[in-house]
């Protein structure tokens, strides 16, 4: 189905955002989710069912001020 | 120093953007002394990984993360940034930035209020990025937090204290809170300025990343805070108008 990913549109064949991660190859990165805008805890990943057109943020450590 | 519960060392705080490379941001880092280093989220590559590397960095330096919000423009970004922060980070703290003006970024306060009352009720121990506003700070106490981060002047700027007075009120106003100057500072004596009037910390980032020498300048910036921070537990005196000899007037030979 299609999701986007990082404000980036993917095709991918995955039922849920566990899936997902290990489909883009985050598999033992560091990040925190989001779907359409809310977070998503690591552990709840494979409980998260993805649907056509969801928006996935993944994000991981970064400098800041 | 103590925020949180937790007694800090340091009373620099130092962000971690905008260095020449890894290695001197390592290094300044080092020479700073800084407790705390602010860290933030970005989006993540499966494949380059750049967020990796760098958590590694920051992990081998022994300091406390302060995550932030940067960038957030609304309630509800701010909200999961911090949700997501808290869990790749490991840590309830969270510098809460709700930014409302995309020029100046100038925190909105209305939404910051609003944020942190959400975040502290969640958990979070939220030092909030805010105006010198005494009516601000005091709902921001009112919504949970134990900290202020004031303005010194917008991010980036390097201008130093632009409301010496808001400041100073602030102070006056709490006196038991921790208070510490985020953003806006350029120069070594700006810290001390702000270390004199009481502040218990600052929190800098552009005016050691982008000077020239970003570890020397580290180095100075922790002198500047230490003098800063003695200077006002010694009392100093109050300014006046008229002249005041120093040199005693009595026993003077007379030679006119």
């Amino acid at each position: 189905m299609k999701l986007i990913v990082n404000g980036d549109e993917r095709e991918l064949g995955v039922r849920d955002l566990a899936e997902a991660l290990s489909a883009l190859d985050y598999d033992d990165a560091i990040v925190a989710t989001a779907v359409n805008g809310d977070f998503v805890p690591a552990r709840a990943r494979a409980a998260t069912a993805l649907s056509e057109g969801d928006r996935i943020e993944i994000v991981s450590p970064r400098q800041g001020g | 120093m103590e925020l949180y519960g937790v007694e800090i060392d340091s009373r620099l705080l130092l962000g971690t953007a905008q260095y020449p490379s890894p290695a001197i941001l390592a290094d300044a880092v080092r020479a700073s002394g800084a407790g705390i280093l602010t860290v933030s989220l970005r989006r993540e590559s499966g494949r380059l990984r750049e967020g990796q590397d760098f958590w590694g960095l920051i992990a081998g330096l022994n300091v406390k993360v302060l995550p932030n919000t940067a960038g957030c423009h609304s309630v509800k970004e701010a909200v999961t940034t911090a949700q997501m922060a808290r869990e790749v980070f490991g840590t309830n703290w969270l510098k809460l930035e709700v930014i409302g003006d995309a020029d100046t970024l100038q925190p909105d306060v209305f939404g910051l209020v609003e944020a942190a009352r959400i975040l502290t009720e969640d958990g979070f121990e939220v030092f909030p990025y805010t105006t010198e506003d005494l009516v601000v700070a005091e709902r921001l106490i009112e919504a949970g937090c134990k900290v202020l981060m004031p303005w010194g002047a917008p991010i980036g700027t390097g201008m130093g204290l632009n409301n010496v007075y808001g400041l100073r009120s602030l102070r006056a106003h709490f006196p038991d809170v921790p208070l510490v100057v985020d953003a806006g500072i350029g120069k070594p004596s700006h810290a001390a300025a702000a270390m004199e009037l009481g502040y218990d910390a600052v929190l800098l980032n552009t005016a050691v990343a982008k000077a020239g020498d970003p570890v020397a300048m580290a180095g100075a910036f922790k002198l500047a805070v230490e003098a800063g921070r003695t200077a006002y537990l010694a009392d100093p005196i109050e300014p006046r108008d008229m002249a005041a000899p120093s040199t005693p007037v009595f026993g003077r030979a007379s030679l006119a």
